[in-house]
Parts: C-alpha cells; structure tokens; sequence
C-alpha cells in the first residue's frame, strides 16, 4: 500500500498512526463551519438592520428607544424590540410545548405564501430570539405574521379547543394553559439570563417584570405572545429590504 | 480461546440488548405520535393533562431512536470492532462501563424531562443544559477508550488501522464539535436556559448540528458497521479499499457543508444556502460509492443472500442508504426544496435513511454480534419475519409521506382561476388525514419488527445459556 517510489502516501501513515488520521479528521470537519458560519457573526450584512426609505433617508429597523422609555413605550411598526415580560412568559411557553416542532416562523420570499403569510420574514426580526423558532415543518400554519390577524378572544377559545374553530384540525387543546399562573421572580431571572447572551433589558424592565405579569395566566402569557409576532416593522412600498 | 475470554464482551452484549430495547420503545412512541396526527384525540385521551402532547412527546421520539437505540447501538458496535479489528481488549473496560451507565442515565433523564416538557427547543438537541454536560462526559469517554484501545494494538500483528475505525472515530470527532457548539448555552436554571446565539446565526449553527447528527452520527458511524459486517457476514474482502479511502474522506470533508440546505429561502444569506445545495448534489458521488463498495463486496457470492437473512439486512440497507442519498440531494436542488421544504416529504426523507438504513443495517450488526458472542444460531423464522414485516413497514411509511408531502406542496401554492389561493390551509390538513393512518400503519409494522427482534435476541440468549449449563 505504498507509492512505486518506495515513499509512503499519506493515507498510509495515518492508517499507522491514529493520532495523526484523528488531527486531520478534525481538520477537515472544521472547514465548512468557518467558512459558511463565522461570516455571519462578522458580516453585518448577514443580520442587515437598516434599510433605505424611498426618500433616500436610512432607517433603523431596530426600535430606536429614548432614554427612559419603557417597553410599554413602543407602538406596532416601531421597531424590532425584546419579548415583553408576558411575552417572554409565552414565548418560554411556545418552547416548553413544542410549537416549533409543526408551525414555522419563517415566511419564504414566494407569491403564496406573502398572500398566505405576509410579507417574507427578515433576519433581523429574529435577532432577539435565542434560540430561533424558525421551525422545520408545517403541519399547521406558519406563525411569523399571526400577530393582529385575529382576536385574544378567538386564540383562546382556539387553544383551548382548536376543533372548535377549525373543524380539520390536528393541533392538540391547551386548556391546562387557562390553570396555571405565570411566575414573576421566574420570568425576571429569565430576562437578566436572556440579556446575559445580549437582549438589550434595562434594569427597569427586568425589574418590572414581577408586576407586569402578575394575576396573568400562562394562556395570557401564550396570546401576548402570539399577537406579538411580526408586528415589530411597519413594511413600506419601494423598499427594498432584503438584495 | 473462545471470543469472550479474548476480548472484553460483556459491555458490548449490554450495549446490543439495550439497543434492541430501545428500538422497541423508540418505534412505539413514533407510532403513538403518528396516530396523534391522524387522530388527534389521542393528545390528551379526554383529559387535561400536556404529558402525552404531540409536542411533548415528539423529542422524545426522536431522541430514543437517534440516540437511545443508535447511539447504544454505536457504542455496541465500535467497542466489538475495535477489538476485533485491531485484536487487542478495551484499553479501559472500566470506562467503557462508564460510558454505558452514563449514556443510560442520560437516557432515563431524557424520558423524564421531555414529557415534562423541559426542553431546549433545539431540534434533535432538546435535552437541558445538566443533562448536555453528561453526555459530554460520556461521548469523550466514548472517543477516548476508543483511540486509546486502537493507539495500543500490537503494531507487528496490525500495522494498518481498518477502515471501520476511520468512519467511527470521524464520527465521534465531529459529534464533539457539534454537541458542544450547538449546545452553548447560559442556564437560568437547574430546568432552563437560552442559547448564547439567536436569529440566523443560530439557524445556521443548529442546522450544521442537525444535518450532521444524520451525516455523523447516522450516516458516519453506521458506515463503520457496514464496513465491518458486511465483510464478515459475505465473508469476502470489501471490494475495494480505495474506495473506502475516498468515501472516507469525501465524507469528512463534504458532509459537514449540508445543513445550510435546511434554510434555503429562508433569511440566511441566500450564497450559503446555495452553497449547501451544491456541495449536497455533489455528496451523490462519494455516497453511492460507498454503497456500491458495499454491495460489491457480495460479488461471487450474491446466492449467499437466498438463505442469509443477516445479510439481508445489511444489504437491503445499502439500497436505502443509496436511495436517500440520491433524494436528499434532489430535495436540496433549490427548485426541489421550495416545493419539498416544511412538508411531510422530509419526514419521509428522514425515515427512508432512519427505517431503511440505521435500524437495517444496525440489525444485521446486532444479529451478528449476538450468533459470535454466544456462540448461537438466532431463530431463521423470525429472523426472516423481521426482515419482511420491517421492509414492508418501511416502504409504506415512505409512500405514505411521499404523496402527502408533495401533495402539500402543491396545495399550499396551487391558484385558481381566479388568481386567489386556491385552497386554505385546514383543507390541506384534512387532505392529510388518509396518507397519516398510513404512515401510522406502516409505523405498528415497523414496531411489531422491533418486538420480534427483542424477543428472538433474549430468547436465543436464554437458550444458550441454558445450553452452557446443561455441558457444564
């Protein structure tokens, strides 16, 4: 198994020494995470979080909040911003419960689904979500716009007995939602955690959180959170968000 | 000598049992999950309780069959060959103990937290963050007895290391690197934590994680057992090592560029999207000459597989290895994947490779290490039932999301004449309702192979020691 020349090839000389082929395997797996995933912490394009108005201004597409304002302060189109205490509350929910696993929040650039869906979904609108909720598979709808589109009345009624609304469907009931308390001490460790790995919270908001979401219900917190989704950019005409 | 005096076998026959136990629990909470789809009754059975949920359960799905029955199945397997291959025992038995109590409690641990819905939401890395620090422990121990037991081998008797090894020690290296990674996370608590990435770069890093626990852990080391067994069971060479070499190392370098197909059209950077899809069509290559280097091995002995129902695994599985990974591909070509991606259709993809593949060629791995550890011939009846009755499931389940994915697909971007969406969305979720019994069908088939195989493992077990003590 070596060359004519008499020299060995150097697959033979890792077949001999394992310690070498173990060093160049580890080598060789390496190459495709630099190159495909170091970019995107480095490139701010990868996360683009302005965008340029027909007018020839720049905007942000982050929420620009002055000094003193709360997350009360911000109004629908404002922004992308942090999970409000509630929401961080439904969105821990949204996890716990393994929504992702057959609703997506990722609205792809096609003409079905911006007139199923909405308008395609931005890197930047998930920027404060760790982990991502992108989802794999859609056994129900996609969620990345369902903010606004329907009632707190009817989510609740449809999480409690989706059947009851939608005939066909598959989706499990969550009445035990309607039972259960949301913990404020918890949600506000949760946000000093979720600032530690970079959600811009105040103090202030972390310390509003055990009175924001006291008497609230985990079904509450679920519909919070549901009817924050997508609503944080305005989309206007004639911008071009994404190359 | 007999084998089990010479080598080190009583942590490989505990791995090989608890993976055929696995598989049976694995494979009956998948048909449970299934039928919840086709009857959603089945969630909560008239009560109040999340326990039983789709969402709650499906992680633990995934988890008992990828790592529960697979990863005991690896650690099976590459604790025989190592031995076998290098004819040397395990540098530590001890620690290879270790990693078997660990990987177990990690097991038990994954059984209780999901259900109660502590979870990362990671796909395939649901565990929390305690339990991800033991599995760390127990994969280094894993990879560590392994080197070592191959650094020490007699280099006069076994100068070349065999192939089986590379694939099982590439296996174990890049699962290391994506595990740690992928699992990066600050706790808040005992129960709870948030990853350290977010948005895009997190997509792109639990993808790399996602396709390569299949490209790694799935595809990597279960070539390793094909790459032992199938010579030993044809008891011919492999056809030919330089193509092991190049299957090798295509793999190791190739693979690891996939997962970005999983988020093309999404927000990720459309170039690294496309550079997934390309690398992915090129893997056919390298794919199919591996399993061709399989099959081939059986040349001059192809009437071996009329009476050889071990062999008929193994190399049915090679038919599906080769089988989804010309699909994969296909599904990653981007006009493909605009139709296929968020449908049924990668669920099937998924089972073709997890059904026909793994538990096919991990099954004539098992059968075979249990007829040279014990010295035994398994029951050929039920043998031959297993082989038909999972074969049968398979291709059912496989059918079954075939049509309902690519129906979806369809539906969901179908117009009418009027130019308006031509179906809403519960109307594609009601036209699924036929093709989910099936698949849930095919899935008791899939379940009633796995009993039959735990039944023939133990009972032939039993026999032969009853046989040991009746000569003694």
């Amino acid at each position: 198994m070596s060359n004519h020349n008499g020299k060995e090839s150097l697959q033979v000389k890792f077949e001999k020494n394992i310690f070498a082929m173990y060093l160049f395997m580890a080598l060789a797996v390496s190459l495709a995470g630099i190159v495909q995933i170091v970019p995107l912490f480095t490139n701010p394009e990868a996360v683009k979080d302005e965008v340029i108005l027909a007018d020839g201004t720049t905007q942000s597409l982050l929420w620009q909040r002055a000094e003193g304002q709360t997350l009360d302060d911000w109004k629908p189109g404002d922004g992308v911003r942090p999970n409000t205490p509630l929401e961080v509350a439904g969105r821990d929910i949204y996890q716990r419960e393994g929504c992702f696993l057959c609703h997506s929040q990722m609205i792809r650039p096609f003409r079905d689904e911006k007139e199923r869906y909405g308008h395609f979904s931005l890197a930047v609108e998930s920027k404060y979500d760790h982990p991502f909720q992108w989802g794999s598979k859609r056994t129900g709808p996609d969620l990345a716009r369902l903010g606004g589109k329907y009632s707190d009345e009817w989510h609740i009624l449809h999480l409690r007995h989706p059947q009851a609304l939608v005939p066909e469907s598959v989706m499990p009931k969550y009445r035990f939602l309607d039972d259960a308390m949301v913990d404020g001490d918890e949600i506000a460790k949760h946000m000093k955690g979720l600032s530690k790995v970079g959600v811009p919270y105040t103090e202030a908001d972390i310390a509003s959180a055990t009175q924001a979401v006291k008497g609230k219900t985990e079904m509450d917190a679920m519909v919070a959170y549901l009817q924050s989704l997508g609503t944080m950019i305005k989309f206007e005409d004639g911008v071009t968000y994404r190359e | 000598m007999n084998l089990s005096e010479k080598y080190d076998l009583s942590v490989v026959k505990w791995f090989t049992i608890m993976s055929s136990v696995y598989l049976v629990v694995g494979t009956l909470i998948g048909v449970y999950i299934a039928s919840e789809l086709a009857f959603p009754y089945l969630n909560d059975l008239g009560t109040d309780l999340p326990y039983f949920q789709f969402g709650r359960l499906r992680p633990l799905h995934t988890n008992a069959v990828i790592f529960a029955f697979g990863g005991s199945a690896l650690m099976a397997t590459a604790f025989y060959i190592v031995q076998r291959t290098n004819q040397v025992r395990l540098w530590s038995n001890k620690m290879a103990w270790f990693t078997f109590w660990s990987w177990n409690t990690v097991i038990v641990l994954a059984v209780i937290t999901l259900p109660l819905g502590l979870t990362q939401s990671k796909e395939y890395a649901e565990l929390e963050w305690p339990i991800d620090i033991l599995i760390t422990l127990s994969w280094a121990s894993y990879l560590y007895n392994f080197i070592m037991t191959i650094h020490i081998r007699d280099r006069n008797k076994v100068p070349h290391v065999y192939v089986a090894n590379w694939f099982f020690l590439g296996m174990m290296v890049m699962v290391t690197y994506l595990h740690v990674v992928n699992s990066l996370s600050i706790p808040v608590d005992w129960f709870k934590s948030y990853s350290i990435f977010s948005g895009v770069q997190d997509a792109m890093i639990q993808w790399w994680w996602g396709h390569n626990a299949v490209g790694f852990f799935l595809t990597a080391g279960f070539l390793g057992m094909m790459y032992y067994f199938v010579p030993k069971q044809a008891e011919r060479p492999i056809y030919s090592y330089r193509l092991s070499v190049i299957h090798f190392w295509a793999l190791m370098f190739g693979y690891v560029w996939l997962g970005a197909h999983h988020l093309q059209y999404t927000a990720l950077p459309d170039w690294a999207g496309s550079l997934g899809a390309t690398i992915s069509l090129a893997m056919i290559i390298p794919s199919w000459g591996g399993a061709l280097n399989g099959i081939l091995t059986l040349s001059g002995a192809w009437d071996r597989l009329r009476e050889d129902y071990i062999l008929r695994f193994l190399i049915m599985s090679l038919a599906f290895y080769a089988m989804s990974t010309f699909e994969g591909p296909v599904m990653a070509a981007k006009n493909v994947n605009a139709l296929s991606h968020y449908t049924d259709w990668t669920i099937g993809h998924v089972h073709s490779g997890a059904l026909g593949w793994n538990i096919m060629v991990a099954a004539g791995a098992l059968y075979h290490m249990i007829e040279k550890m014990y010295n035994v011939r398994l029951n050929q009846k039920l043998l031959a039932t297993h082989f038909w009755i999972h074969t049968i499931g398979t291709v059912t389940y496989i059918v079954a999301m075939w049509v309902s994915g690519i129906m979806q697909g369809l539906m969901w971007r179908a117009y009418d004449e009027y130019g308006t969406l031509a179906y809403t969305f519960a109307e594609s979720v009601s036209a699924m309702h036929p093709y989910y019994v099936m698949r849930a069908s095919g899935g008791v088939l899939i379940f009633a192979g796995a009993v039959i195989m735990l039944i023939n493992i133990v009972s032939t077990i039993r026999k032969s020691g009853s046989t040991q003590t009746a000569n003694a």
